[in-house]
Protein backbone atom coordinates (compact mmCIF):
# COMPACT_ATOMS: atom_id res chain seq x y z
CA UNK A 1 0.00 0.00 0.00
CA UNK A 2 2.64 2.69 0.95
CA UNK A 3 4.76 1.49 -1.77
CA UNK A 4 1.94 1.81 -4.01
CA UNK A 5 1.90 5.50 -2.92
CA UNK A 6 5.44 6.29 -4.03
CA UNK A 7 5.25 4.80 -6.80
CA UNK A 8 2.44 6.93 -7.80
CA UNK A 9 3.76 9.90 -6.46
CA UNK A 10 7.10 9.41 -8.42
CA UNK A 11 5.18 9.02 -11.52
CA UNK A 12 2.81 11.93 -10.81
CA UNK A 13 5.90 13.66 -11.02
CA UNK A 14 6.90 12.87 -14.31
CA UNK A 15 10.07 14.32 -16.10
CA UNK A 16 12.70 12.32 -13.93
CA UNK A 17 14.04 9.11 -14.89
CA UNK A 18 10.88 7.53 -12.67
CA UNK A 19 11.82 3.88 -12.19
CA UNK A 20 15.50 5.16 -10.85
CA UNK A 21 13.64 8.28 -9.04
CA UNK A 22 12.24 5.26 -6.60
CA UNK A 23 14.85 2.91 -6.70
CA UNK A 24 16.57 5.77 -5.36
CA UNK A 25 13.92 5.91 -2.40
CA UNK A 26 13.44 2.78 -2.04
CA UNK A 27 17.00 1.13 -1.78
CA UNK A 28 16.58 -1.55 -4.62
CA UNK A 29 20.08 -3.04 -3.42
CA UNK A 30 18.64 -3.06 0.20
CA UNK A 31 15.21 -4.83 -0.96
CA UNK A 32 17.04 -7.48 -3.37
CA UNK A 33 19.29 -8.13 -0.45
CA UNK A 34 16.58 -8.72 2.25
CA UNK A 35 14.98 -10.54 -0.52
CA UNK A 36 18.61 -12.87 -0.42
CA UNK A 37 19.04 -13.55 3.57
CA UNK A 38 15.03 -13.83 3.70
CA UNK A 39 15.62 -16.98 0.93
CA UNK A 40 18.35 -18.33 3.03
CA UNK A 41 16.33 -18.14 6.42
CA UNK A 42 14.39 -19.98 4.53
CA UNK A 43 16.40 -22.96 3.90
CA UNK A 44 17.85 -22.84 7.24
CA UNK A 45 14.55 -22.91 9.16
CA UNK A 46 13.37 -25.73 6.81
CA UNK A 47 16.56 -27.86 7.48
CA UNK A 48 15.91 -26.73 11.28
CA UNK A 49 12.44 -27.63 11.01
CA UNK A 50 13.01 -31.07 9.82
CA UNK A 51 15.18 -31.76 13.03
CA UNK A 52 12.70 -30.72 15.50
CA UNK A 53 10.39 -32.59 13.68
CA UNK A 54 12.27 -35.65 13.99
CA UNK A 55 12.54 -35.14 17.86
CA UNK A 56 8.88 -34.72 17.80
CA UNK A 57 8.65 -37.75 16.76
CA UNK A 58 11.36 -39.33 18.28
CA UNK A 59 9.29 -37.95 21.62
CA UNK A 60 6.27 -39.22 20.63
CA UNK A 61 8.09 -42.90 20.14
CA UNK A 62 9.48 -42.40 23.81
CA UNK A 63 6.12 -41.19 25.38
CA UNK A 64 4.02 -44.63 23.71
CA UNK A 65 7.23 -46.74 25.30
CA UNK A 66 6.99 -45.26 28.62
CA UNK A 67 3.37 -45.99 28.80
CA UNK A 68 3.73 -49.37 27.62
CA UNK A 69 6.21 -50.01 30.31
CA UNK A 70 4.40 -48.28 32.74
CA UNK A 71 1.03 -50.36 32.14
CA UNK A 72 3.52 -53.62 32.02
CA UNK A 73 4.87 -52.62 35.55
CA UNK A 74 1.85 -51.83 36.95
CA UNK A 75 0.30 -55.07 36.03
CA UNK A 76 3.32 -56.64 38.01
CA UNK A 77 2.54 -54.92 40.64
CA UNK A 78 -1.10 -55.99 40.94
CA UNK A 79 0.50 -59.01 40.90
CA UNK A 80 2.84 -58.72 43.65
CA UNK A 81 -0.05 -57.26 45.51
CA UNK A 82 -2.33 -60.28 44.80
CA UNK A 83 0.17 -62.80 46.26
CA UNK A 84 -0.12 -59.74 48.94
CA UNK A 85 3.69 -59.30 48.86
CA UNK A 86 3.85 -55.73 49.69
CA UNK A 87 7.35 -55.26 49.92
CA UNK A 88 7.72 -56.11 46.07
CA UNK A 89 4.99 -54.25 44.73
CA UNK A 90 6.49 -51.16 46.57
CA UNK A 91 9.83 -51.76 44.75
CA UNK A 92 7.43 -51.84 41.61
CA UNK A 93 6.18 -48.76 42.50
CA UNK A 94 9.13 -47.47 42.92
CA UNK A 95 9.84 -48.31 39.03
CA UNK A 96 6.60 -46.87 37.80
CA UNK A 97 7.05 -43.67 40.13
CA UNK A 98 10.70 -42.79 38.09
CA UNK A 99 8.76 -43.83 34.83
CA UNK A 100 5.77 -41.65 35.23
CA UNK A 101 8.96 -39.06 36.01
CA UNK A 102 10.54 -39.45 32.43
CA UNK A 103 6.98 -39.83 31.13
CA UNK A 104 6.51 -36.35 31.99
CA UNK A 105 9.78 -34.74 31.08
CA UNK A 106 8.80 -36.54 27.67
CA UNK A 107 5.86 -35.13 27.11
CA UNK A 108 7.18 -31.69 27.66
CA UNK A 109 9.59 -31.86 25.77
CA UNK A 110 7.21 -33.27 22.79
CA UNK A 111 5.20 -30.15 23.84
CA UNK A 112 7.78 -27.80 23.16
CA UNK A 113 8.87 -29.39 19.73
CA UNK A 114 5.49 -28.97 18.72
CA UNK A 115 4.98 -25.45 19.57
CA UNK A 116 8.60 -24.70 18.09
CA UNK A 117 7.41 -26.76 15.02
CA UNK A 118 4.48 -24.41 14.56
CA UNK A 119 5.99 -21.03 15.00
CA UNK A 120 8.99 -22.22 12.47
CA UNK A 121 6.19 -22.85 10.30
CA UNK A 122 4.39 -19.53 10.73
CA UNK A 123 8.02 -17.75 10.62
CA UNK A 124 8.28 -19.51 7.55
CA UNK A 125 5.28 -18.67 6.26
CA UNK A 126 5.63 -15.19 7.17
CA UNK A 127 8.95 -14.93 5.44
CA UNK A 128 7.62 -15.98 2.03
CA UNK A 129 5.22 -13.73 2.20
CA UNK A 130 7.57 -10.92 2.67
CA UNK A 131 9.25 -12.15 -0.24
CA UNK A 132 6.53 -12.16 -2.26
CA UNK A 133 5.96 -8.71 -1.46
CA UNK A 134 9.26 -7.09 -1.90
CA UNK A 135 9.62 -9.16 -5.21
CA UNK A 136 6.39 -7.38 -7.13
CA UNK A 137 7.28 -4.15 -5.30
CA UNK A 138 10.79 -4.49 -7.30
CA UNK A 139 9.42 -5.88 -10.32
CA UNK A 140 7.07 -2.81 -10.38
CA UNK A 141 10.18 -0.35 -9.88
CA UNK A 142 11.87 -1.96 -12.35
CA UNK A 143 9.04 -2.37 -15.00
CA UNK A 144 8.50 1.46 -14.59
CA UNK A 145 11.85 1.93 -15.25
CA UNK A 146 11.83 -0.37 -18.13
CA UNK A 147 9.09 0.92 -19.29
CA UNK A 148 10.03 4.89 -18.83
CA UNK A 149 13.59 3.94 -20.86
CA UNK A 150 11.65 2.14 -23.84
CA UNK A 151 9.73 5.25 -24.04
CA UNK A 152 12.08 7.87 -24.03
CA UNK A 153 13.12 5.74 -26.76
CA UNK A 154 10.23 5.31 -29.04
CA UNK A 155 9.96 9.20 -28.25
CA UNK A 156 12.92 9.60 -30.06
CA UNK A 157 12.35 7.44 -32.81
CA UNK A 158 9.30 8.87 -33.57
CA UNK A 159 10.43 12.59 -33.42
CA UNK A 160 13.32 11.65 -35.36
CA UNK A 161 10.89 11.27 -38.15
CA UNK A 162 10.86 7.85 -39.30
CA UNK A 163 7.45 6.84 -38.05
CA UNK A 164 5.70 10.11 -37.65
CA UNK A 165 3.47 10.43 -34.76
CA UNK A 166 0.48 11.55 -36.67
CA UNK A 167 -3.16 12.30 -34.74
CA UNK A 168 -4.70 9.15 -33.56
CA UNK A 169 -7.95 10.26 -35.78
CA UNK A 170 -6.03 10.67 -39.16
CA UNK A 171 -4.16 7.45 -38.84
CA UNK A 172 -7.14 5.82 -38.56
CA UNK A 173 -8.59 7.55 -41.23
CA UNK A 174 -6.07 6.90 -43.23
CA UNK A 175 -5.89 3.03 -42.43
CA UNK A 176 -9.73 2.93 -42.87
CA UNK A 177 -8.89 4.42 -46.35
CA UNK A 178 -6.17 1.74 -47.05
CA UNK A 179 -8.69 -0.91 -46.16
CA UNK A 180 -11.54 0.88 -48.31
CA UNK A 181 -9.16 0.86 -50.94
CA UNK A 182 -8.48 -3.13 -50.63
CA UNK A 183 -11.94 -4.14 -50.22
CA UNK A 184 -13.03 -2.11 -52.94
CA UNK A 185 -10.26 -3.79 -55.19
CA UNK A 186 -11.44 -7.27 -53.87
CA UNK A 187 -15.02 -6.16 -54.88
CA UNK A 188 -13.59 -4.74 -58.30
CA UNK A 189 -12.19 -8.20 -58.58
CA UNK A 190 -15.16 -9.63 -57.65
CA UNK A 191 -17.34 -7.90 -60.05
CA UNK A 192 -14.58 -8.72 -62.99
CA UNK A 193 -14.97 -12.45 -62.14
CA UNK A 194 -18.85 -12.69 -61.93
CA UNK A 195 -18.76 -10.91 -65.21
CA UNK A 196 -16.45 -13.32 -66.97
CA UNK A 197 -18.32 -16.16 -66.14
CA UNK A 198 -21.98 -14.13 -67.06
CA UNK A 199 -20.31 -13.83 -70.36
CA UNK A 200 -19.47 -17.38 -70.55
CA UNK A 201 -22.96 -18.40 -69.29
CA UNK A 202 -23.72 -15.77 -72.15
CA UNK A 203 -22.17 -18.16 -74.56
CA UNK A 204 -23.37 -21.37 -73.06
CA UNK A 205 -27.02 -19.86 -73.77
CA UNK A 206 -26.05 -18.75 -77.12
CA UNK A 207 -25.07 -22.51 -77.87
CA UNK A 208 -27.80 -23.73 -76.28
CA UNK A 209 -29.87 -21.44 -78.68
CA UNK A 210 -31.61 -20.03 -75.97
CA UNK A 211 -31.27 -15.86 -75.67
CA UNK A 212 -29.96 -13.80 -78.40
CA UNK A 213 -30.04 -16.11 -81.03
CA UNK A 214 -33.74 -17.07 -80.51
CA UNK A 215 -34.57 -13.47 -79.81
CA UNK A 216 -33.34 -12.27 -83.26
CA UNK A 217 -35.44 -15.33 -84.97
CA UNK A 218 -38.30 -13.58 -83.06
CA UNK A 219 -37.64 -10.02 -83.91
CA UNK A 220 -37.08 -11.05 -88.16
CA UNK A 221 -40.05 -12.53 -87.88
CA UNK A 222 -41.95 -10.09 -86.23
CA UNK A 223 -40.42 -7.70 -88.37
CA UNK A 224 -41.24 -9.71 -92.04
CA UNK A 225 -44.94 -9.55 -90.36
CA UNK A 226 -45.18 -6.29 -89.73
CA UNK A 227 -43.95 -5.52 -92.91
CA UNK A 228 -46.69 -8.39 -94.59
CA UNK A 229 -49.29 -6.57 -92.86
CA UNK A 230 -47.83 -2.84 -94.24
CA UNK A 231 -47.68 -4.02 -97.81
CA UNK A 232 -51.60 -5.87 -97.17
CA UNK A 233 -52.80 -1.96 -96.48
CA UNK B 1 16.22 -14.86 -20.78
CA UNK B 2 15.92 -14.71 -24.32
CA UNK B 3 15.81 -11.39 -25.92
CA UNK B 4 12.93 -10.12 -27.70
CA UNK B 5 14.30 -10.49 -31.13
CA UNK B 6 15.18 -14.23 -30.76
CA UNK B 7 11.58 -14.72 -29.20
CA UNK B 8 10.05 -12.83 -32.46
CA UNK B 9 12.54 -14.83 -35.03
CA UNK B 10 10.46 -17.69 -33.43
CA UNK B 11 7.07 -16.08 -34.02
CA UNK B 12 7.88 -15.50 -37.36
CA UNK B 13 8.95 -18.95 -37.73
CA UNK B 14 5.70 -20.08 -36.94
CA UNK B 15 4.31 -18.55 -39.74
CA UNK B 16 4.91 -19.18 -43.22
CA UNK B 17 3.65 -16.45 -45.20
CA UNK B 18 4.94 -13.70 -42.92
CA UNK B 19 1.81 -13.12 -41.72
CA UNK B 20 0.21 -13.39 -38.29
CA UNK B 21 -3.21 -14.30 -38.09
CA UNK B 22 -3.80 -12.94 -41.49
CA UNK B 23 -1.85 -9.48 -40.79
CA UNK B 24 1.31 -8.85 -42.86
CA UNK B 25 3.90 -7.19 -40.58
CA UNK B 26 8.05 -6.69 -39.98
CA UNK B 27 9.86 -6.17 -36.77
CA UNK B 28 12.76 -3.54 -36.29
CA UNK B 29 14.64 -2.99 -32.86
CA UNK B 30 15.05 0.85 -32.31
CA UNK B 31 18.66 1.90 -30.71
CA UNK B 32 17.79 2.04 -26.99
CA UNK B 33 19.43 1.69 -23.11
CA UNK B 34 16.43 -1.04 -22.95
CA UNK B 35 15.48 -3.85 -25.32
CA UNK B 36 12.98 -2.03 -27.74
CA UNK B 37 11.19 -3.88 -31.11
CA UNK B 38 9.06 -2.26 -33.01
CA UNK B 39 6.11 -4.61 -34.89
CA UNK B 40 4.29 -3.02 -37.79
CA UNK B 41 1.50 -4.38 -39.65
CA UNK B 42 0.87 -3.75 -43.35
CA UNK B 43 -1.56 -1.10 -43.87
CA UNK B 44 -1.57 -0.36 -40.56
CA UNK B 45 2.38 1.54 -40.30
CA UNK B 46 0.74 4.47 -38.14
CA UNK B 47 -0.29 1.88 -35.41
CA UNK B 48 3.06 0.31 -34.83
CA UNK B 49 3.25 -2.04 -31.63
CA UNK B 50 6.65 -1.67 -29.40
CA UNK B 51 7.69 -4.39 -27.59
CA UNK B 52 10.25 -4.53 -24.49
CA UNK B 53 10.93 -7.05 -21.97
CA UNK B 54 11.56 -6.48 -18.49
CA UNK B 55 12.66 -8.62 -15.55
CA UNK B 56 9.49 -10.03 -14.87
CA UNK B 57 7.65 -9.60 -18.08
CA UNK B 58 7.17 -8.78 -21.68
CA UNK B 59 5.25 -5.47 -22.95
CA UNK B 60 3.79 -4.72 -26.04
CA UNK B 61 2.49 -1.21 -26.18
CA UNK B 62 0.35 0.93 -28.99
CA UNK B 63 0.62 4.44 -28.72
CA UNK B 64 -2.75 5.61 -29.63
CA UNK B 65 -3.35 9.31 -28.98
CA UNK B 66 -1.68 12.29 -26.95
CA UNK B 67 -3.30 14.34 -24.14
CA UNK B 68 -2.89 17.61 -26.67
CA UNK B 69 -6.16 15.66 -29.10
CA UNK B 70 -8.74 15.34 -26.55
CA UNK B 71 -11.45 17.47 -26.19
CA UNK B 72 -10.46 19.21 -23.02
CA UNK B 73 -14.79 19.51 -22.43
CA UNK B 74 -15.19 15.48 -22.56
CA UNK B 75 -11.83 14.17 -21.46
CA UNK B 76 -12.91 13.57 -17.91
CA UNK B 77 -15.58 11.48 -19.67
CA UNK B 78 -13.10 10.03 -21.98
CA UNK B 79 -11.47 8.97 -18.89
CA UNK B 80 -14.44 6.83 -17.68
CA UNK B 81 -15.19 5.41 -20.78
CA UNK B 82 -11.25 3.58 -20.97
CA UNK B 83 -11.69 2.32 -17.07
CA UNK B 84 -15.27 1.13 -18.29
CA UNK B 85 -13.99 -0.43 -21.21
CA UNK B 86 -10.83 -1.90 -19.73
CA UNK B 87 -12.19 -5.39 -18.32
CA UNK B 88 -14.04 -6.07 -21.64
CA UNK B 89 -11.30 -5.34 -23.80
CA UNK B 90 -9.37 -8.61 -24.69
CA UNK B 91 -6.41 -9.33 -23.75
CA UNK B 92 -5.06 -5.12 -23.88
CA UNK B 93 -6.05 -2.54 -21.36
CA UNK B 94 -5.23 1.24 -21.48
CA UNK B 95 -2.83 3.05 -20.13
CA UNK B 96 -0.51 6.32 -20.69
CA UNK B 97 2.72 7.11 -20.63
CA UNK B 98 3.69 10.68 -19.83
CA UNK B 99 0.81 12.61 -22.17
CA UNK B 100 0.76 9.66 -24.94
CA UNK B 101 -2.47 7.39 -24.16
CA UNK B 102 -2.02 3.95 -24.95
CA UNK B 103 -2.80 0.55 -25.48
CA UNK B 104 -0.84 -2.23 -23.69
CA UNK B 105 -0.88 -6.08 -23.28
CA UNK B 106 1.57 -7.90 -20.82
CA UNK B 107 2.69 -11.16 -21.18
CA UNK B 108 4.39 -13.94 -19.29
CA UNK B 109 8.48 -14.05 -20.13
CA UNK B 110 7.89 -17.79 -21.35
CA UNK B 111 4.88 -16.89 -23.35
CA UNK B 112 4.71 -18.99 -26.43
CA UNK B 113 5.46 -17.93 -29.71
CA UNK B 114 1.72 -18.55 -30.48
CA UNK B 115 0.60 -16.56 -27.30
CA UNK B 116 2.65 -13.11 -28.50
CA UNK B 117 1.29 -13.71 -32.18
CA UNK B 118 -2.22 -13.45 -30.65
CA UNK B 119 -1.08 -11.19 -28.15
CA UNK B 120 0.22 -8.45 -31.18
CA UNK B 121 -3.08 -8.73 -33.72
CA UNK B 122 -5.45 -8.61 -31.07
CA UNK B 123 -3.81 -6.01 -29.34
CA UNK B 124 -4.05 -4.08 -32.97
CA UNK B 125 -7.15 -4.65 -33.77
CA UNK B 126 -8.05 -3.50 -30.18
CA UNK B 127 -5.92 -0.41 -31.28
CA UNK B 128 -8.09 0.62 -34.36
CA UNK B 129 -11.48 -0.23 -32.83
CA UNK B 130 -10.53 1.98 -29.56
CA UNK B 131 -9.57 4.76 -31.90
CA UNK B 132 -13.01 4.65 -33.65
CA UNK B 133 -15.14 3.86 -30.85
CA UNK B 134 -13.13 6.61 -28.58
CA UNK B 135 -12.91 9.57 -31.99
CA UNK B 136 -15.95 11.19 -30.62
CA UNK B 137 -13.33 12.51 -27.71
CA UNK B 138 -10.49 13.40 -29.67
CA UNK B 139 -10.11 16.52 -32.09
Amino acid sequence: MEFFKKLITAIRGGGRELGEAVLDSQGIRIYEQEIEDAKEAIKKAESDLTGVMAKDMQAGREIERLEKEIAGYEAKALGALDQGDESLAGEVAEKIAELEVELETQKAAKHQFAAHVESVKEMIKQTHAKIREHEREISMVKTTDNVHKAAKSINQHIDGGSSKMVAAKESLERIKHRQQDESDRMAASDALNAELSGESLENKLKAAGIGEKSDRKRQVLERLKAKQQDSAN
Amino acid sequence: MNNLLEKLESVLGMSDSGSLNGLDYEFNPIPSDVEVVQVAFKDREELPIYLTQSESQMICICYLWDDTEVIPDKRAEMLEVMLDMNIPMPLSSFGRIGSRYTIFGALSLDSSAESIARELTVLSDNALDAIEAMSEYLN
